[in-house]
Protein backbone atom coordinates (compact mmCIF):
# COMPACT_ATOMS: atom_id res chain seq x y z
CA UNK A 1 0.00 0.00 0.00
CA UNK A 2 0.98 3.15 -0.97
CA UNK A 3 -0.06 7.31 0.02
CA UNK A 4 1.67 10.04 -2.30
CA UNK A 5 0.48 13.80 -1.24
CA UNK A 6 -2.58 13.30 0.72
CA UNK A 7 -3.62 16.56 2.44
CA UNK A 8 -7.19 16.13 4.55
CA UNK A 9 -9.15 18.28 5.38
CA UNK A 10 -12.04 18.55 7.98
CA UNK A 11 -14.25 21.59 6.57
CA UNK A 12 -11.95 24.18 6.78
CA UNK A 13 -9.26 22.28 9.03
CA UNK A 14 -6.42 20.71 7.41
CA UNK A 15 -5.38 17.84 9.02
CA UNK A 16 -2.99 16.54 6.80
CA UNK A 17 -0.50 18.22 4.94
CA UNK A 18 1.49 16.37 1.77
CA UNK A 19 1.94 12.72 3.13
CA UNK A 20 3.84 11.08 1.43
CA UNK A 21 4.15 6.74 2.97
CA UNK A 22 4.67 3.33 1.69
CA UNK A 23 3.14 0.56 3.68
CA UNK A 24 5.82 -2.24 2.74
CA UNK A 25 3.91 -6.04 2.11
CA UNK A 26 4.18 -7.76 5.53
CA UNK A 27 5.74 -5.90 7.16
CA UNK A 28 3.93 -4.13 10.48
CA UNK A 29 4.61 -0.21 9.91
CA UNK A 30 3.76 2.13 13.34
CA UNK A 31 2.64 5.70 13.50
CA UNK A 32 3.48 7.75 16.28
CA UNK A 33 2.98 11.34 17.55
CA UNK A 34 1.37 13.55 19.93
CA UNK A 35 -2.81 13.75 20.22
CA UNK A 36 -4.51 15.69 17.55
CA UNK A 37 -1.02 14.67 15.16
CA UNK A 38 -3.10 13.41 12.26
CA UNK A 39 -1.94 10.16 12.41
CA UNK A 40 -5.27 8.17 12.97
CA UNK A 41 -6.82 10.55 10.53
CA UNK A 42 -4.10 9.70 7.82
CA UNK A 43 -4.85 5.85 9.01
CA UNK A 44 -8.56 6.19 8.51
CA UNK A 45 -7.89 7.66 4.88
CA UNK A 46 -6.25 4.18 4.22
CA UNK A 47 -9.50 2.51 3.99
CA UNK A 48 -11.76 5.97 3.95
CA UNK A 49 -13.37 5.59 6.92
CA UNK A 50 -13.08 9.07 7.36
CA UNK A 51 -15.92 9.16 4.27
CA UNK A 52 -18.28 8.47 6.61
CA UNK A 53 -17.50 11.77 8.45
CA UNK A 54 -19.35 14.63 6.68
CA UNK A 55 -17.06 17.98 5.54
CA UNK A 56 -14.05 16.06 4.86
CA UNK A 57 -12.40 16.54 1.84
CA UNK A 58 -9.04 14.14 1.16
CA UNK A 59 -6.74 14.91 -2.00
CA UNK A 60 -3.45 13.04 -3.09
CA UNK A 61 -3.22 9.24 -3.97
CA UNK A 62 -3.32 6.27 -2.54
CA UNK A 63 -2.79 2.57 -3.91
CA UNK A 64 -3.43 -0.93 -3.02
CA UNK A 65 -1.33 -3.01 -5.53
CA UNK A 66 -1.42 0.04 -8.02
CA UNK A 67 -5.12 0.30 -7.58
CA UNK A 68 -6.21 4.02 -6.69
CA UNK A 69 -8.23 3.51 -3.62
CA UNK A 70 -9.78 6.47 -3.50
CA UNK A 71 -11.88 5.24 -6.62
CA UNK A 72 -12.14 1.70 -5.87
CA UNK A 73 -15.69 0.36 -4.67
CA UNK A 74 -15.44 0.92 -0.67
CA UNK A 75 -17.06 -2.45 0.18
CA UNK A 76 -14.43 -4.02 -1.74
CA UNK A 77 -11.27 -1.95 -0.28
CA UNK A 78 -12.75 -2.60 3.23
CA UNK A 79 -12.31 -6.15 2.39
CA UNK A 80 -9.11 -5.62 1.22
CA UNK A 81 -8.13 -2.86 3.97
CA UNK A 82 -9.75 -4.48 7.61
CA UNK A 83 -9.73 -2.35 10.61
CA UNK A 84 -9.82 -2.58 14.16
CA UNK A 85 -10.59 0.04 16.45
CA UNK A 86 -9.20 1.25 19.70
CA UNK A 87 -12.07 -0.25 22.02
CA UNK A 88 -13.01 -3.68 21.10
CA UNK A 89 -16.15 -3.77 19.25
CA UNK A 90 -17.94 -6.90 18.59
CA UNK A 91 -21.47 -7.28 17.22
CA UNK A 92 -23.84 -8.74 19.96
CA UNK A 93 -24.26 -11.91 18.56
CA UNK A 94 -22.33 -15.37 19.17
CA UNK A 95 -18.33 -15.64 19.02
CA UNK A 96 -18.71 -17.98 16.17
CA UNK A 97 -21.10 -15.16 14.23
CA UNK A 98 -19.09 -12.52 14.89
CA UNK A 99 -15.85 -13.69 13.20
CA UNK A 100 -17.95 -15.57 10.61
CA UNK A 101 -19.93 -11.91 9.39
CA UNK A 102 -17.34 -10.42 6.95
CA UNK A 103 -17.23 -13.86 5.33
CA UNK A 104 -21.25 -14.75 4.66
CA UNK A 105 -21.69 -11.02 3.86
CA UNK A 106 -19.10 -11.15 1.22
CA UNK A 107 -20.26 -14.26 0.28
CA UNK A 108 -16.72 -15.61 0.08
CA UNK A 109 -17.17 -19.38 1.24
CA UNK A 110 -19.78 -21.85 1.72
CA UNK A 111 -21.72 -23.11 5.17
CA UNK A 112 -19.37 -25.96 5.10
CA UNK A 113 -15.98 -23.91 4.93
CA UNK A 114 -17.35 -21.57 7.17
CA UNK A 115 -16.40 -23.49 10.44
CA UNK A 116 -13.41 -24.08 8.91
CA UNK A 117 -12.53 -20.09 8.35
CA UNK A 118 -14.05 -19.32 11.72
CA UNK A 119 -11.27 -21.51 12.99
CA UNK A 120 -8.19 -20.92 11.69
CA UNK A 121 -9.22 -16.72 11.73
CA UNK A 122 -9.76 -17.52 15.72
CA UNK A 123 -6.66 -19.38 16.19
CA UNK A 124 -4.21 -16.92 13.85
CA UNK A 125 -5.76 -14.37 16.39
CA UNK A 126 -4.16 -16.44 19.28
CA UNK A 127 -7.89 -16.93 20.64
CA UNK A 128 -9.02 -20.27 19.62
CA UNK A 129 -7.91 -22.66 22.85
CA UNK A 130 -10.00 -19.78 24.71
CA UNK A 131 -12.56 -20.28 23.24
CA UNK A 132 -13.32 -23.58 21.30
CA UNK A 133 -15.76 -24.77 23.77
CA UNK A 134 -18.09 -21.70 23.60
CA UNK A 135 -18.26 -20.39 19.98
CA UNK A 136 -22.06 -20.68 20.51
CA UNK A 137 -21.86 -18.23 23.65
CA UNK A 138 -22.04 -14.36 22.85
CA UNK A 139 -19.16 -12.08 22.19
CA UNK A 140 -19.97 -9.63 24.92
CA UNK A 141 -18.82 -12.37 27.43
CA UNK A 142 -15.73 -12.38 26.57
CA UNK A 143 -12.82 -10.09 28.53
CA UNK A 144 -12.20 -6.86 26.69
CA UNK A 145 -8.29 -8.43 25.72
CA UNK A 146 -10.59 -11.25 24.16
CA UNK A 147 -12.68 -9.22 22.48
CA UNK A 148 -10.19 -7.21 21.29
CA UNK A 149 -8.63 -10.52 19.33
CA UNK A 150 -12.45 -11.75 18.63
CA UNK A 151 -12.38 -8.04 16.65
CA UNK A 152 -8.70 -9.17 15.24
CA UNK A 153 -9.83 -12.48 14.30
CA UNK A 154 -13.00 -11.28 12.32
CA UNK A 155 -10.65 -9.16 10.47
CA UNK A 156 -8.93 -11.90 9.38
CA UNK A 157 -11.50 -14.25 8.51
CA UNK A 158 -11.95 -12.18 5.43
CA UNK A 159 -8.45 -12.25 4.31
CA UNK A 160 -7.51 -8.97 4.05
CA UNK A 161 -3.97 -7.37 2.37
CA UNK A 162 -4.34 -5.00 4.88
CA UNK A 163 -4.84 -4.40 8.79
CA UNK A 164 -5.41 -1.18 10.15
CA UNK A 165 -5.41 -0.57 13.95
CA UNK A 166 -5.89 2.57 15.80
CA UNK A 167 -4.62 2.02 19.19
CA UNK A 168 -5.96 -1.72 19.59
CA UNK A 169 -4.28 -2.08 23.00
CA UNK A 170 -5.13 1.58 24.82
CA UNK A 171 -8.08 -0.39 26.66
CA UNK A 172 -6.51 -3.92 27.74
CA UNK A 173 -4.07 -4.73 30.69
CA UNK A 174 -0.32 -5.23 29.91
CA UNK A 175 -0.94 -9.18 29.92
CA UNK A 176 -4.22 -8.40 26.97
CA UNK A 177 -1.42 -6.49 25.15
CA UNK A 178 1.41 -8.41 25.24
CA UNK A 179 -0.80 -11.23 23.78
CA UNK A 180 -2.03 -8.71 20.97
CA UNK A 181 1.34 -7.48 20.05
CA UNK A 182 2.68 -10.99 19.58
CA UNK A 183 -0.34 -12.20 17.42
CA UNK A 184 0.58 -8.80 14.92
CA UNK A 185 4.04 -9.89 14.75
CA UNK A 186 2.59 -13.74 13.94
CA UNK A 187 0.05 -12.70 11.42
CA UNK A 188 2.21 -10.39 9.05
CA UNK A 189 3.84 -12.72 7.02
CA UNK A 190 -0.03 -13.35 6.12
CA UNK A 191 -0.81 -9.34 5.42
CA UNK A 192 0.81 -5.53 5.91
CA UNK A 193 0.23 -3.94 8.97
CA UNK A 194 -0.44 -0.21 10.13
CA UNK A 195 -0.86 0.32 13.79
CA UNK A 196 -1.42 3.54 15.30
CA UNK A 197 -0.13 3.61 19.17
CA UNK A 198 0.45 5.97 21.89
CA UNK A 199 2.70 3.71 23.55
CA UNK A 200 5.99 4.19 21.99
CA UNK A 201 7.80 0.87 23.41
CA UNK A 202 4.58 -1.16 21.85
CA UNK A 203 5.72 1.07 18.57
CA UNK A 204 9.44 -0.39 19.68
CA UNK A 205 8.25 -3.71 19.99
CA UNK A 206 6.61 -4.59 17.14
CA UNK A 207 6.76 -2.07 14.25
CA UNK A 208 9.46 -2.99 11.59
CA UNK A 209 9.41 0.79 10.65
CA UNK A 210 8.12 3.96 12.41
CA UNK A 211 6.39 7.21 11.30
CA UNK A 212 6.40 10.26 13.60
CA UNK A 213 3.57 12.56 12.88
CA UNK A 214 3.08 16.21 13.90
CA UNK A 215 1.08 19.21 13.72
CA UNK A 216 -0.69 17.21 10.45
CA UNK A 217 3.29 16.37 8.88
CA UNK A 218 4.90 13.08 8.79
CA UNK A 219 8.09 14.99 10.43
CA UNK A 220 10.16 11.33 9.86
CA UNK A 221 9.79 7.63 8.55
CA UNK A 222 12.84 4.94 8.64
CA UNK A 223 13.31 1.71 10.33
CA UNK A 224 12.13 1.70 13.64
CA UNK A 225 15.46 0.64 15.49
CA UNK A 226 17.03 4.19 13.61
CA UNK A 227 13.88 6.04 14.64
CA UNK A 228 14.73 4.63 18.32
CA UNK A 229 18.40 4.82 18.29
CA UNK A 230 19.32 7.68 16.39
CA UNK A 231 16.80 9.90 14.74
CA UNK A 232 17.37 12.46 11.75
CA UNK A 233 14.98 14.90 12.85
CA UNK A 234 15.00 16.85 16.10
CA UNK A 235 11.49 17.07 16.66
CA UNK A 236 10.84 13.09 16.51
CA UNK A 237 13.99 13.04 18.71
CA UNK A 238 12.08 15.33 21.63
CA UNK A 239 8.96 13.57 21.00
CA UNK A 240 10.64 9.80 21.84
CA UNK A 241 12.25 11.09 25.18
CA UNK A 242 9.88 12.91 26.51
CA UNK A 243 10.97 16.26 25.50
CA UNK A 244 8.25 17.67 23.96
CA UNK A 245 6.15 20.29 24.96
CA UNK B 1 13.46 20.90 34.07
CA UNK B 2 11.66 17.57 34.59
CA UNK B 3 12.65 14.77 36.92
CA UNK B 4 14.00 12.40 34.27
CA UNK B 5 16.25 15.08 32.48
CA UNK B 6 17.32 15.55 36.18
CA UNK B 7 18.49 12.12 36.06
CA UNK B 8 20.45 12.57 33.21
CA UNK B 9 22.11 15.54 34.17
CA UNK B 10 22.84 13.70 37.18
CA UNK B 11 24.61 10.82 35.33
CA UNK B 12 26.10 13.11 32.92
CA UNK B 13 27.60 14.74 35.99
CA UNK B 14 28.60 11.61 37.69
CA UNK B 15 30.80 10.48 34.90
CA UNK B 16 32.40 14.40 34.54
CA UNK B 17 32.96 13.94 38.24
CA UNK B 18 35.03 10.78 37.93
CA UNK B 19 37.06 11.58 34.72
CA UNK B 20 38.31 14.99 36.65
CA UNK B 21 39.20 12.32 39.46
CA UNK B 22 41.18 9.77 37.07
CA UNK B 23 42.66 12.68 34.92
CA UNK B 24 44.08 13.96 38.41
CA UNK B 25 45.07 10.29 39.64
CA UNK B 26 46.54 9.61 35.90
CA UNK B 27 48.78 13.23 35.95
CA UNK B 28 50.07 12.76 39.33
CA UNK B 29 51.20 9.05 38.73
CA UNK B 30 53.20 10.25 36.03
CA UNK B 31 54.45 13.62 38.20
CA UNK B 32 55.35 10.54 40.48
CA UNK B 33 57.39 8.99 37.89
CA UNK B 34 59.31 11.43 36.21
CA UNK B 35 59.69 13.63 38.77
CA UNK B 36 60.28 10.86 41.90
CA UNK B 37 57.32 12.63 43.95
CA UNK B 38 56.55 9.95 46.75
CA UNK B 39 53.35 12.01 48.06
CA UNK B 40 51.71 12.09 44.63
CA UNK B 41 51.82 8.21 44.62
CA UNK B 42 50.62 7.58 47.82
CA UNK B 43 47.85 10.42 46.32
CA UNK B 44 46.85 8.10 43.58
CA UNK B 45 46.81 5.00 46.11
CA UNK B 46 44.04 6.74 48.27
CA UNK B 47 42.38 8.05 45.46
CA UNK B 48 41.23 4.70 43.90
CA UNK B 49 39.11 3.73 46.25
CA UNK B 50 37.33 7.01 45.24
CA UNK B 51 37.50 6.04 41.84
CA UNK B 52 35.90 2.82 42.03
CA UNK B 53 33.09 4.29 44.17
CA UNK B 54 31.98 6.23 41.27
CA UNK B 55 32.14 3.29 39.09
CA UNK B 56 30.15 1.42 41.39
CA UNK B 57 27.36 4.52 41.67
CA UNK B 58 27.60 5.60 37.51
CA UNK B 59 26.49 2.15 37.12
CA UNK B 60 23.47 1.89 39.60
CA UNK B 61 22.63 5.40 38.50
CA UNK B 62 22.61 3.93 34.37
CA UNK B 63 20.58 0.78 35.69
CA UNK B 64 17.79 2.89 37.32
CA UNK B 65 17.55 4.98 34.50
CA UNK B 66 16.58 1.82 31.94
CA UNK B 67 14.70 0.41 34.46
CA UNK B 68 12.09 3.60 35.42
CA UNK B 69 12.97 5.33 31.78
CA UNK B 70 13.27 3.39 29.02
CA UNK B 71 15.31 5.50 27.42
CA UNK B 72 15.92 5.92 23.54
CA UNK B 73 17.65 7.75 21.12
CA UNK B 74 20.28 10.23 22.90
CA UNK B 75 19.53 9.39 26.08
CA UNK B 76 19.87 5.80 25.38
CA UNK B 77 22.90 6.64 23.77
CA UNK B 78 24.25 8.75 27.09
CA UNK B 79 23.91 5.47 29.26
CA UNK B 80 25.36 2.82 27.28
CA UNK B 81 28.14 5.27 26.81
CA UNK B 82 27.74 6.36 30.17
CA UNK B 83 28.64 2.08 31.51
CA UNK B 84 31.26 2.18 28.45
CA UNK B 85 32.52 5.20 30.13
CA UNK B 86 33.23 4.83 33.49
CA UNK B 87 34.78 1.13 33.13
CA UNK B 88 36.76 2.65 30.92
CA UNK B 89 38.08 5.29 33.42
CA UNK B 90 37.72 2.78 36.46
CA UNK B 91 40.47 1.08 34.69
CA UNK B 92 42.47 3.99 34.02
CA UNK B 93 42.79 4.41 37.57
CA UNK B 94 44.20 1.18 38.37
CA UNK B 95 46.52 1.45 36.12
CA UNK B 96 47.49 4.99 37.62
CA UNK B 97 48.03 3.06 40.63
CA UNK B 98 50.24 0.45 38.50
CA UNK B 99 52.28 3.78 37.66
CA UNK B 100 52.42 5.14 41.42
CA UNK B 101 53.84 2.00 42.54
CA UNK B 102 56.18 1.46 39.70
CA UNK B 103 57.32 5.40 40.35
CA UNK B 104 57.89 4.13 44.50
CA UNK B 105 59.52 1.08 43.55
CA UNK B 106 62.04 3.05 41.59
CA UNK B 107 62.45 5.90 44.24
CA UNK B 108 64.76 3.30 46.10
CA UNK B 109 67.17 2.98 43.51
CA UNK B 110 69.59 5.40 42.05
CA UNK B 111 68.40 7.14 38.17
CA UNK B 112 68.66 4.98 35.27
CA UNK B 113 71.90 6.02 33.13
CA UNK B 114 71.36 6.29 30.15
CA UNK B 115 67.78 7.21 31.21
CA UNK B 116 64.73 6.06 29.56
CA UNK B 117 62.71 8.62 28.09
CA UNK B 118 59.29 8.57 29.28
CA UNK B 119 57.90 12.23 29.74
CA UNK B 120 57.28 12.05 26.11
CA UNK B 121 54.74 9.50 26.22
CA UNK B 122 53.35 10.40 29.59
CA UNK B 123 52.78 13.99 28.16
CA UNK B 124 51.08 12.89 24.94
CA UNK B 125 49.06 10.02 26.76
CA UNK B 126 47.60 12.89 29.48
CA UNK B 127 46.68 14.53 26.53
CA UNK B 128 44.84 11.95 25.29
CA UNK B 129 42.64 11.77 28.57
CA UNK B 130 42.23 15.18 28.62
CA UNK B 131 40.94 15.35 25.47
CA UNK B 132 38.81 13.09 25.57
CA UNK B 133 37.03 14.01 28.60
CA UNK B 134 36.76 17.44 26.81
CA UNK B 135 35.18 15.80 23.98
CA UNK B 136 32.49 14.56 25.73
CA UNK B 137 32.11 17.57 28.00
CA UNK B 138 31.38 19.78 24.67
CA UNK B 139 29.52 16.48 22.80
CA UNK B 140 32.56 17.30 20.04
CA UNK B 141 32.96 14.14 17.99
CA UNK B 142 35.70 16.11 15.64
CA UNK B 143 37.88 16.50 19.41
CA UNK B 144 37.17 12.52 20.02
CA UNK B 145 38.30 11.87 16.29
CA UNK B 146 41.71 13.82 17.02
CA UNK B 147 42.19 11.64 19.90
CA UNK B 148 42.02 7.99 17.95
CA UNK B 149 45.08 9.34 16.07
CA UNK B 150 47.27 10.46 18.85
CA UNK B 151 46.73 6.55 19.80
CA UNK B 152 48.75 5.52 17.29
CA UNK B 153 51.89 8.11 18.46
CA UNK B 154 51.32 6.82 21.63
CA UNK B 155 51.99 2.77 19.99
CA UNK B 156 54.96 4.24 18.22
CA UNK B 157 56.38 5.61 21.37
CA UNK B 158 55.98 2.74 23.65
CA UNK B 159 57.48 0.28 21.25
CA UNK B 160 61.02 2.49 21.21
CA UNK B 161 61.07 2.74 24.80
CA UNK B 162 60.47 -1.56 24.61
CA UNK B 163 63.50 -1.08 22.18
CA UNK B 164 65.53 1.20 24.49
CA UNK B 165 65.17 -0.99 27.66
CA UNK B 166 65.71 -4.49 26.04
CA UNK B 167 69.65 -2.22 24.72
CA UNK B 168 69.85 -1.47 28.47
CA UNK B 169 69.59 -4.44 30.19
CA UNK B 170 71.83 -6.03 27.56
CA UNK B 171 74.22 -3.41 28.44
CA UNK B 172 73.73 -3.50 32.37
CA UNK B 173 72.22 -6.43 33.75
CA UNK B 174 72.54 -4.72 37.36
CA UNK B 175 69.74 -2.55 35.97
CA UNK B 176 67.42 -5.22 34.58
CA UNK B 177 64.70 -4.62 37.53
CA UNK B 178 65.00 -0.99 37.00
CA UNK B 179 64.41 -1.04 33.77
CA UNK B 180 61.51 -3.37 33.69
CA UNK B 181 60.03 -1.14 36.62
CA UNK B 182 60.12 1.65 33.62
CA UNK B 183 58.76 -1.09 30.97
CA UNK B 184 55.71 -1.36 32.77
CA UNK B 185 54.70 2.14 33.44
CA UNK B 186 55.56 2.72 29.64
CA UNK B 187 52.99 -0.39 29.28
CA UNK B 188 50.49 1.15 31.92
CA UNK B 189 50.81 4.26 29.91
CA UNK B 190 50.02 3.15 26.94
CA UNK B 191 46.94 0.99 27.71
CA UNK B 192 45.67 4.65 29.77
CA UNK B 193 46.05 5.95 25.77
CA UNK B 194 43.56 2.94 24.93
CA UNK B 195 41.21 3.56 27.50
CA UNK B 196 41.21 7.39 26.55
CA UNK B 197 40.62 6.21 23.12
CA UNK B 198 37.87 4.04 23.89
CA UNK B 199 36.31 7.00 25.55
CA UNK B 200 36.44 8.92 22.41
CA UNK B 201 34.68 6.05 20.56
CA UNK B 202 32.07 6.32 23.22
CA UNK B 203 31.64 9.87 22.50
CA UNK B 204 31.51 9.47 19.17
CA UNK B 205 29.13 7.02 19.67
CA UNK B 206 26.85 9.42 21.44
CA UNK B 207 27.15 12.39 19.60
CA UNK B 208 26.98 10.84 16.28
CA UNK B 209 24.88 7.21 16.96
CA UNK B 210 27.78 5.55 14.81
CA UNK B 211 30.07 2.83 15.91
CA UNK B 212 33.56 3.11 15.22
CA UNK B 213 34.76 0.60 17.06
CA UNK B 214 37.55 -2.21 15.32
CA UNK B 215 38.14 -0.06 11.90
CA UNK B 216 41.04 0.89 10.00
CA UNK B 217 42.16 4.11 10.54
CA UNK B 218 41.42 5.13 7.29
CA UNK B 219 37.52 4.18 7.08
CA UNK B 220 37.23 6.52 10.87
CA UNK B 221 36.71 9.75 8.68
Amino acid sequence: MRAKGVNFHYGAFKALYDISLDFPANKVTALIGPSGCGKSTFLRSLNRINETQRGTRIDGEITLDGEDVLAMDVTSLRRRVGMVFQRPNPFPKSIFENVAYGVRVNGLASRSDLAGIVEKSLRRAALWEEVKDKLSESAHALSGGQQQRLCIARGLAVDPEVLLLDEPCSALDPIATAKIEDLLVGIKDQCTIVIVTHNMQQAARVADNTGFFLLGKLIEHDRTDVIFKNPSKRETEDYITGRFG
Amino acid sequence: MRRFEEEFRGLNNALLDMGGMVAQSVHRSVLALVERNAEYAYEVRRDEVRIDECDIRIDAMASTLIALEQPVASDMRLVIAAIKISTDLERMGDLAVNIATRALSLMDHPELHPSIGLAEIAGLVESMVLRSLDAFVRRDAQVAQAVLTSDHGVDALRAGIQRDVVELMRRDPTAIERALDHLIAARSLERIGDHARNIAEGVIYLVQGVDVRHQPAGMMQ
